[in-house]
Parts: structure tokens; C-alpha cells; sequence
């Protein structure tokens, strides 16, 4: 079986070799260690604390609901949660570091080994490995843009608490990349640790890309840092991996390098602040302690834990019979899970998923909503589907009060009345209505009877149209079934 | 374990301290000097003992997530060598 | 009488003010008078004359509205490693040229609070980083103290030396030091006076400029052990804002002050009898356990076999911290900036021109010991020395309640006289051992040496046990029955 995968080079097949490396803003407060605001878009300068920018004297003192959040995200992560980690110093210099080091926890992280299951197109799941999960501290930020000599440094950020989520280098395909920080981000939503708000930059994604021939060791990778949105992510996988390729098939070698995704021109290139960066001496913050988590305390935080995607994914296909895909699709976020289930519960589960994954989603794409500001509530689409399941309308009028619905805000059985929409059950109406069609096409009967059976969508399509898509469809075909046979 | 200028050299950038290179000879003497002295630490039998990081015997006490700090950017850039408006200027970088 | 207040120690300069015999004005008035006198000592780097009379006479009000604190009028000399809001604060480095805090120290708060009165802030080592005061951006400090029949400058020792020489010379009532390798006790030692490191985390560490975070301590440098007990009981306390202080009450040191060591037991280690160690030292040290075997202790000998290695351990761990403690240092939000062509050379710049000799060769010993590759041999095996060492004292204090040593290997000596690093850092031999145990010590002023020089012992106690400390102290101090005074030639 071939591998889709695979990249055809010039001189054979190559494989991506992908890992990522997540940072995710803890969704608190106050920061990691001081006790300055978090709050995105503030005014340069105006969240910081003397402890963020490094002010001789000042010291750290760890925040309790992050260190809590990250627990909930390993728990989450189904990851093992380490009772005692250690913070330790990283230490470079850089206009947007004041201590001239960052607290990020190294030997010893306070969640070790976990996973992320990917939800694959064709309804199969795949597992990527999560090797670690670490506290740390952002860095300011530095704009290079506001004046031809100086670069401006702001160190609102400086300090907010990070989550540094390491994965595996177990994706294959720019494709899956995509489809983990997805993932990833749909869990830390369900959790409430971090909003995964890439625009906001408050999850930003380092890759490992690297490239071999199928079956080979790894070969040397590069590192995209801070890439900050998931088509980029794909863009940057996808360019680098192109890179590596034409660079080993002309004879050369990769150097082992952090490289800088320029998200105008689609392009990765070596970032030279970075160059001499590479000795961090790390060891452990003198001004800390050792982080010891009380045993109960974790236990307590996973009994408050929601469910998760993949195991309300499992719940919806075994309550409600419905696809794995369609329901990965409908668990990818809380709410529209939150809406099936409202819709679905009394009723027809296929029924309630094929509406709001096919009507309702378009209905919401088209108008740029969300589920949280729908014009269509889960009870009106439910009273919809009702009058579907009780043969007051067929499925066809259905859109059309739908669109009624989404316009006005009525409710169905309102619309249904108020337009005269209901379904034409009385078969006495319908034969009527049908010998009239009948009688009408003479000739297409003929020819229907001498064996032309596509005729009979003409036919049923006919009587809809005589009694404006209000007789009931089932009543329709078999009435006109009798009628039409010899 | 000593250090020759060129190695004196490495450290001074990673520490971003100038040293000039009449001065790395001088320097790299003190360095290994000061190094010779605590060579001695090599010849202890330090097997299966755990490094000692902290006297303080508990654990990392934790605060609550209030906001009690910053606010204010006068404040912090009070002391700032240079400045432009709120912001902290530096030379310009080139990333 | 304002030459005669100066004289005063806390204790009586309490007694003073609460029997209406003086002001606090007043009193401020003859330490700022001193000051001005004593400037030949180099001790202080700013004095803040207008805020302590302002403190003073606020602290006269509430004396006499019988609202008086612990310390209330008290004229103290702060060492200028204490961030003081609106104060400038120097760490005596070129690199804090003009940073003016907008926070409080905690340990400075303290005092604050309990009324004491900020007399300006006192000279030291750069960073703290010396046993001589050799090393400060604003000049050395000079010892009060001169040998017999000589005019030659002495150094008041370090790194804590600015406050030493304050309280040798009578320019304060008392002062606070910091103490990271013996910086309270080694300068206490060669001017005469008491000062004692606590246990690591009985004094917050908050908005103390750092220079070895998990070594480093606040104290008293006083002129009496009782005058040490009153001031470290306000400058003592659990704080929230250092995660290393620890919530232990904070009990009245002075009420433990009795002299009486009846079933104490006192260890004498004999690890401490180093190679060249000058006689007088030896004799110092033996009267000493004698006085102490007087006041009705058992006087034992103990055995802490690591301690030879604990000044290497010790020069390991401190500038490690230090290089990353003083990575803050970059001329981009406080103090010095050299300019520079990019953002680099501005740092390297900054940096090479901000710090001192010593502190620039600190820096670089700490950032190649962490360096990759080296970890391990130096970083990791010393913070195993320093468990071993910690475990010595550990064992011993399962006998012995208290430790009795000298506190430092010399008298006070010639500036310029230790030109070789190595030899500088030999002074901590007998101190460092406390620091990297995280054990409270103190040095009290035993005599004179021949050469009419002040000699200092060392009480070395258990964890959180100042009080027991303090005690064997008192007891030193009452047989020492120490009076001299250095001639007050600096007023020539």
C-alpha cells in the first residue's frame, strides 16, 4: 500500500519527520510569579511588575491557580502528573528578558508522559505521543518596526505563565500538524486552561521538521519558532520540508538550526539573533523551592476535570448512534457538542446531526456566527425537527422554514402556521390531486407503463408541485405507485 | 581543569562582559587561578549523594491568582537610561 | 553630650529616649554630625540627613504619644544592598549609577515600621562580593581601627565593611549587613563589633540586590550581642514575597539573653585548626571555650570532616548564582548604559565598563562552571560538597548545641596587602561553612591582638536556633568584657 505521505523528490521518496513544541498561555489572572495583570491588549509597560522586569531585589513567588492549570492540562493530557518538579534558570540575554534569564522548569517537569488522539479524515483515530509538559515564563516583546535605529521593548508579557506542551516527533504530514494543534487546542478549551487564541499569541507553536527516506534513522532538524496560526504552521511544514529535501538531493546537509517562518513570503530563514544562543546553563532557581503537589489535591483536580473530546466523541457515537467523523466534527469545541446533545436528546440523533452539521453549520458559516450567538436555538431546531418526525411538514419545507426561522427568530410551528406549510396528509387530496397530474400527462403514463421508470420522479415531482411541497412524500409514492401500475 | 584566552574569550561573550584583548592574557591567569583552587573538589568521593539546592526544607509555597502588582508605567520606567514614550528602546535588532 | 550619644547602643539609646534624657532629633542630630566628621571612613555612599530628621522628629511624636516602637528614634546605617524606595541604592557598583527603587526591602520595612531612623546607606563591596571593601565603585572603606603606633590604613573587612566601620566609629546606633560567605562576621570581627547571620530564611530576602540567592542572608551589625538580639527581632519575620522564608515565629531574642549555658554542650571542631593558623588565633579561640566552660557549658571537641572543602564548594556555588543573578545588569531598564553599535555590544559595553574586577571575575568563573560540559564537574559536585557539609553539622548537633571557632583566620590588614584573589577568598575559611549549611552564626569580639588589633569568635548554632546562639554570644561578650574603642583619629 503506498503512503500518502510520502514526497515524491527527484531522487525518491522522502518522509517528514514532525514534532512540536506548544506554548500555551495559562489562561489566570495574574501572572506566573508577580502579582501584575495578564489582560491582552493593555497599554505598553502598564502590567508589569518590578519582579517581571527584573528589578534588583525582586523575587518570584509562584501563582497556585497556574500551577493548578497545568496539572489539569497533564490530567487532561492523560498525562503522568510529577508530584515534585523543579523551576530552574534558563539563562541568555535578550532585550525582552530582563532577568537575563527565564524560570522554565528543565530536568524535571510537573507532567511527564502523555498523549493527543487525532481524529483522521476517513473516521480512524491516530495517537501522538506527548513527552512533557512544563511551567514557565513568557518574555516581553520586542518591536522592531517603530523606529529606524531601536527596536521597542514592552514587557506586558514578560512573565505570563506559559504551558510548554513537547510532543513526540511522531506526525508525519504537515496535515497532521494541523490536525494536533487542533486537537490540542480543543482540549485546552474544553479544560479552561488556555483559550488557544492564536491571534492573540496566546498559543504558539516551535516545529521540528526534519525529512528521511521511509524507514531511515531521523536526520538533522530545523526549528520554526513561534509560528502563530495553523495554516502557517502548515505553510512553514510544508516549505521547510521542500527546503531539506532539495538540499540533501543536491548533496548537501542540514544544519541543525532555529529558523524564522516569514509569513509573507511563505518562507523559512535562519534566525541570526539566535546564533550564539546555545549555551543556557541551566540549574535550578536558587530563589524557588522544589514544587511538591499534595497527592489529593491532583486527585481533587481530576474529579473536577470536564469531558474530554475523545470521550465525549465515544459517548455520542454510542448513545446516538452516530459516525465517528460526524461526531469528532461536533465535539471539535463544547458548544456545538453542548447543542447536538440539546437537539438530539427525545429525538432522531442521525436526524438532529444531519441538520446541524449540514443546514445549521451553514447557516452559522455564512452568517460568521458561532453556536454562542446562533439566531437558531437548540429548542427551535428541535421543534423543527419535531414537526419533521410528525409528518406536520416534510423535510423539504423544513429548509424553507429554516431559512424562516433564521431570519425572523419565529418559531417552526409559528412559521408553519403563519405561511399554511403543512404537510397535505388527507390521501383523498393527494389521489386528487394525482389523477389530476395524471390525466394531464397522459403520454408520460404510456410511456412509464411501457417500462420507462425514471418517469416517476416526473411524476412525483408533479403532484409537489400541484399541491406546493405540502403533500406528504411517502403518501405521494405510494399512492402514485397504485395508480401507475398496469 | 584551565582556560587559555580564546576560552576566556567564549565565556566573556556568553556573560556579555567586554574584555579587552590585551586584558584576556591577565584575566585567563586569574580564572585559572581561581579554578586551580577549587580543583580540589574533583578528588572527593561525592557517590550517590544528592546535591543539596536549598537548606529550606518545604515545599514551594504558592500564592493566590490575584492581581496585586504593575499598573503603572511611570513607575517602572522611571529608571530607564532610555525610553521612548512606554517602551524600553534598545538598539535595533535584527532577528 | 552629642559626642557621648554617639556612643550609644541600641539598648541604652532606648532607655535614653524613653526616660525623655534625649530626643530622637537629637540623638539623629549627633550621628549626622558624626557622619560628617567620620567621612574620612569612606562607610557611607549616601546620607539621607533631611529624611532622618524628618523620621526623627515623627518618631518623637509618637514617643510622646506612647506609641513608640521597638526601635523608635534608633539612627540606623543600612547597608546600600537594601533597596530603599526613593533612596538611591548602588549595590557600590558603577552599573546601578542613579537607580532609585520604587519598593522597600522588607527587612528595611521592618525597621520602618518599628520606628528606627535611616541614617543613609552604607558603603560595601561591589555586589557584595569581597572581604576587604576593596572592591566598591565609590572608594574603599577604612577601618577605624589602627595597629598600635601606626598611622597605615586597614581594611574594615567585607563585604558588609561600610557598616562595620559605622558602627566601630560610632556613625550609627547600629547597622544591617548581608552575609553571603561570612560578610556580617568577618567585618564584625576586625572592627570589634557584633554581627550575626541568621538561619537562611529567617530574614526575607525581598529587595535585597542579589549576588547568591540560596547563601545569602540579612543581619544585625551592632555593638553589643543585646543590641544584635532587639535589632534582629524586627528585621526577622516570615514574608510571602520570598518563597524561601520560612513561617517560624520569631521569638524575643533579647528576653533569651541570660548568660547561662549550665547543660549546654559547646563542640570545638578540629577541622577548624588549620595549617598556619597564627598563634594568637589558637590562644583566642581556647579562652574562649574556656569563658564558655565558666558560664557552665560542656566544652567538647567535634569532628566536621568536610570542611576543607567547603571554601571551594563555596566559590563554586556563589558566583554560579551570581552570573545569573547579575544577568539583570544590562543597561536596558535601570542604572548604567554604555552605548554600543547593536544590541549586543550595548550589553558588553554596559557590562564590562558597569562592573568591578571582582565582580567581573566572578561572573565568569559562575558562567563557565554552569557551561555546558561542566555541569557537573563543578556545579553539581559542589552542591554535593555542600550536603555533605550541611550532614557534618547535622551529626555534631546531635551532641553539641553550639559550634565555637574563630571567625576569621587574621586581624584586619593592609589595603592592598591581598593583591591575589585566592588569597582574598581564604579569609571566608571559617565562614562559609554557616552559609552553605544555612546555619545562624555569629561573631563577637573576643580582645585585642598583639598588635591592638580586635579578634572575633564564632558562634555557630542549629537551625532557627538564634536565641541559643545569641546566648553563648552574651556569654563570650560578659567574659570578654570587651571595652576598647578604636582612637578616633578619622576626626583629626
Amino acid at each position: 500500500m503506498s503512503n500518502p505521505n510520502l514526497i515524491q523528490g527527484a531522487t525518491g521518496e522522502w518522509e517528514m519527520v514532525i514534532g512540536l513544541e506548544v506554548h500555551a498561555q495559562v489562561t489566570s489572572n495574574a501572572k506566573l510569579f508577580s502579582g501584575a495583570a495578564t489582560t491582552f491588549g493593555a497599554e505598553p509597560n502598564s502590567q508589569v511588575s518590578t519582579v517581571d522586569a527584573g528589578f534588583p531585589g525582586m523575587l518570584p513567588v509562584i501563582n497556585r491557580y497556574c500551577v493548578e492549570q497545568a496539572v489539569r492540562t497533564g490530567l487532561g493530557l492523560k498525562a503522568k502528573i510529577n508530584l515534585t518538579s523543579v523551576f530552574d534558570r534558563k539563562n541568555y540575554f535578550y532585550a525582552d528578558l530582563p532577568n537575563g534569564y527565564q524560570i522554565s522548569q528543565y530536568k524535571d517537569p510537573i507532567v511527564g508522559e502523555g498523549r493527543l488522539i487525532l481524529d483522521m479524515k476517513d473516521g480512524s483515530t491516530r495517537e501522538i505521543g506527548i513527552t512533557r509538559l512544563h511551567l514557565e515564563q513568557d518574555a516581553g516583546k520586542s518591536m522592531h518596526d517603530q523606529h529606524p535605529n531601536l527596536t521597542f521593548v514592552d514587557l506586558n508579557r514578560a512573565g505570563v505563565a506559559l504551558m510548554e506542551i513537547v510532543s513526540e516527533p511522531d506526525m508525519r504530514s504537515a496535515e497532521e500538524a494541523a490536525l494536533y494543534l487542533t486537537k490540542l487546542r480543543t482540549v485546552l478549551r474544553y479544560l479552561g486552561t488556555c483559550d488557544g487564541n492564536m491571534e492573540e499569541g496566546s498559543m504558539r507553536a516551535d516545529v521540528n521538521v526534519s525529512v528521511r527516506r521511509p524507514g531511515a534513522e531521523f536526520g538533522t532538524r530545523c526549528e520554526i519558532k513561534n509560528v502563530n496560526s495553523i495554516r502557517f504552521v502548515r505553510a512553514a511544514i510544508e516549505y521547510e520540508a521542500r527546503r531539506q529535501i532539495d538540499i540533501l538531493e543536491d548533496g548537501g546537509k542540514i544544519d541543525q538550526e532555529t529558523r524564522l517562518f516569514d509569513s509573507g513570503k511563505g518562507v523559512t530563514r535562519s534566525m541570526r539573533s539566535k546564533e550564539d544562543a546555545h549555551d543556557y546553563r541551566y540549574f535550578p532557581d536558587p530563589d524557588l523551592l522544589p514544587l511538591v503537589l499534595d497527592a489529593e489535591w491532583v486527585a481533587e483536580i481530576e474529579k473536577g476535570l470536564p469531558e474530554l473530546p475523545d470521550e465525549k466523541k465515544a459517548r455520542l457515537v454510542a448513545d446516538y448512534g452516530i459516525k465517528p467523523y460526524d461526531a469528532s466534527v461536533l465535539v471539535a469545541e463544547r458548544e456545538p457538542a453542548d447543542f447536538f446533545e440539546a437537539v438530539a436528546k427525545g429525538r432522531d440523533p442521525k436526524l438532529a446531526a444531519s441538520w446541524i452539521m449540514g443546514d445549521y453549520f451553514a447557516m452559522l458559516n455564512r452568517l460568521g456566527k458561532s453556536v454562542t450567538d446562533s439566531p437558531v436555538s437548540a429548542k427551535a431546531l428541535g421543534e423543527l425537527i419535531d414537526l419533521i418526525a410528525d409528518d406536520t411538514i416534510s423535510g423539504r419545507i423544513a429548509k424553507e422554514v429554516f431559512e424562516a426561522m433564521v431570519e425572523t427568530g419565529k418559531a417552526p410551528g409559528a412559521i408553519v402556521e403563519e405561511k399554511g406549510l403543512r404537510q397535505v396528509t388527507d390521501t383523498g387530496a393527494i389521489e386528487a390531486a394525482i389523477d389530476e397530474v395524471l390525466a394531464r400527462n397522459a403520454d408520460k403514463v404510456a410511456e412509464y407503463r411501457s417500462g420507462k421508470d425514471k418517469l416517476f420522479g416526473f411524476f412525483v415531482g408533479q403532484v409537489m408541485k400541484a399541491t406546493q411541497g405540502k403533500a406528504n412524500p411517502a403518501a405521494v409514492n405510494e399512492i402514485l405507485k397504485g395508480k401507475l401500475s398496469p | 581543569m584551565s582556560v587559555d584566552p580564546a576560552t576566556v574569550k567564549k565565556i566573556a561573550r556568553l556573560a556579555r562582559i567586554r574584555v579587552d584583548e590585551a586584558e584576556l592574557p591577565a584575566l585567563a591567569d586569574e580564572v585559572n587561578g581561581i579554578l586551580h583552587f577549587v580543583e580540589q573538589l574533583q578528588s572527593v568521593d561525592v557517590e550517590g549523594v544528592a546535591p543539596l539546592t536549598s537548606v529550606v526544607h518545604r515545599s514551594l509555597p504558592l500564592r493566590d491568582d490575584v492581581v496585586t502588582d504593575g499598573g503603572s508605567a511611570e513607575t517602572l520606567l522611571a529608571n530607564a537610561p532610555d525610553r521612548i514614550e512606554c517602551f524600553f528602546t534598545v538598539p535595533k535588532v535584527v532577528e | 553630650m552629642a559626642g557621648e550619644l554617639t556612643k550609644l547602643g541600641i539598648a541604652e539609646a532606648k532607655a535614653g529616649l524613653a526616660a525623655k534624657d534625649f530626643s530622637a532629633v537629637e540623638l539623629t542630630s549627633a550621628f549626622l554630625d558624626a557622619m560628617e566628621g567620620g567621612r574620612a571612613l569612606n562607610a557611607y555612599i549616601t546620607e539621607t540627613p533631611d529624611l532622618a530628621l524628618e523620621q526623627a522628629a515623627k518618631s518623637d511624636a509618637r514617643i510622646a504619644a506612647g506609641e513608640a516602637g521597638p526601635l523608635e528614634g534608633l539612627p540606623i546605617g543600612v547597608k546600600d544592598l537594601f533597596c530603599t524606595r526613593g533612596v538611591l541604592t548602588t549595590a557600590a557598583s558603577h552599573i546601578l549609577d542613579g537607580f532609585t527603587p520604587p519598593y522597600e526591602s522588607t527587612v528595611t520595612s521592618n525597621l520602618w515600621r518599628d520606628g528606627a531612623v535611616l541614617l543613609g546607606k552604607l558603603n560595601m563591596d561591589e555586589f557584595a562580593m569581597g572581604g576587604s571593601n576593596e572592591n566598591s565603585y565609590y572608594g574603599p572603606v577604612v577601618n577605624p581601627w589602627r595597629r598600635n603606633g601606626d598611622t597605615a590604613a586597614l581594611v574594615p573587612g567585607g563585604s558588609s565593611g561600610g557598616s562595620a566601620a559605622a558602627v566601630a566609629a560610632d556613625l550609627c546606633v547600629a547597622a544591617t549587613g548581608t552575609d553571603t560567605g561570612g560578610s556580617i562576621r568577618q567585618p564584625a570581627a576586625f572592627t570589634g563589633t557584633v554581627g550575626i547571620k541568621p538561619t537562611y530564611g529567617r530574614c526575607s530576602r525581598f529587595g535585597i540586590v542579589a549576588f547568591a540567592s540560596s547563601l545569602e542572608q540579612a543581619g544585625p551589625m551592632t555593638k553589643s550581642v543585646t543590641d544584635a538580639a532587639i535589632l534582629l527581632g524586627s528585621m526577622a519575620g516570615h514574608d510571602p514575597h520570598d518563597s524561601t522564608s520560612v513561617p517560624t515565629p520569631v521569638p524575643d531574642y533579647a528576653a533569651a539573653l541570660t548568660g547561662d549555658l549550665k547543660g549546654k554542650k559547646i563542640g570545638i571542631p578540629k577541622e577548624y585548626r588549620v595549617d598556619g593558623m597564627p598563634a594568637e588565633i589558637e590562644a583566642w579561640w581556647a579562652k574562649g571555650a574556656e569563658w564558655l566552660r565558666d558560664a557552665g557549658a560542656e566544652v567538647v571537641e567535634i569532628s566536621l570532616p568536610h570542611t576543607r572543602h567547603a571554601l571551594p564548594a563555596y566559590y563554586i556555588v556563589a558566583p554560579a548564582e551570581a552570573s545569573s543573578n547579575l544577568a539583570r545588569y544590562d543597561g536596558v531598564r535601570f542604572g548604567l548604559r554604555v552605548p554600543g553599535k547593536d544590541l549586543i555590544e550595548m550589553y558588553e559595553n554596559t557590562r564590562g565598563e558597569g562592573f568591578g574586577p571582582e565582580v567581573r571575575r566572578r561572573i565568569m568563573i559562575g558562567t563557565y562552571v554552569l557551561s555546558a560540559g561542566y555541569y557537573d564537574a563543578y556545579y553539581s559536585r559542589a552542591q554535593k560538597l555542600r550536603r555533605l557539609i550541611a550532614n557534618d553539622f547535622e551529626t555534631a548537633f546531635e551532641t553539641v548545641d553550639a559550634v565555637l571557632a574563630p571567625t576569621a583566620p587574621s586581624a584586619a590588614f593592609a589595603s592592598g596587602e591581598k593583591a591575589d584573589p585566592v588569597s582574598m577568598y581564604l579569609l571566608d575559611v571559617f565562614t562559609v561553612t554557616a552559609n552553605l549549611a544555612g546555619l545562624p552564626a555569629m561573631s563577637v569580639p573576643a580582645g585585642l591582638s598583639d598588635q591592638g588589633l580586635p579578634m572575633g569568635l564564632q558562634v555557630i548554632g542549629k537551625p532557627f536556633d538564634e536565641a541559643g546562639v545569641l546566648n553563648v554570644g552574651f556569654a563570650l561578650e560578659r567574659a570578654a568584657a570587651f571595652k576598647a574603642k578604636p582612637a578616633a583619629w578619622w576626626r583629626a
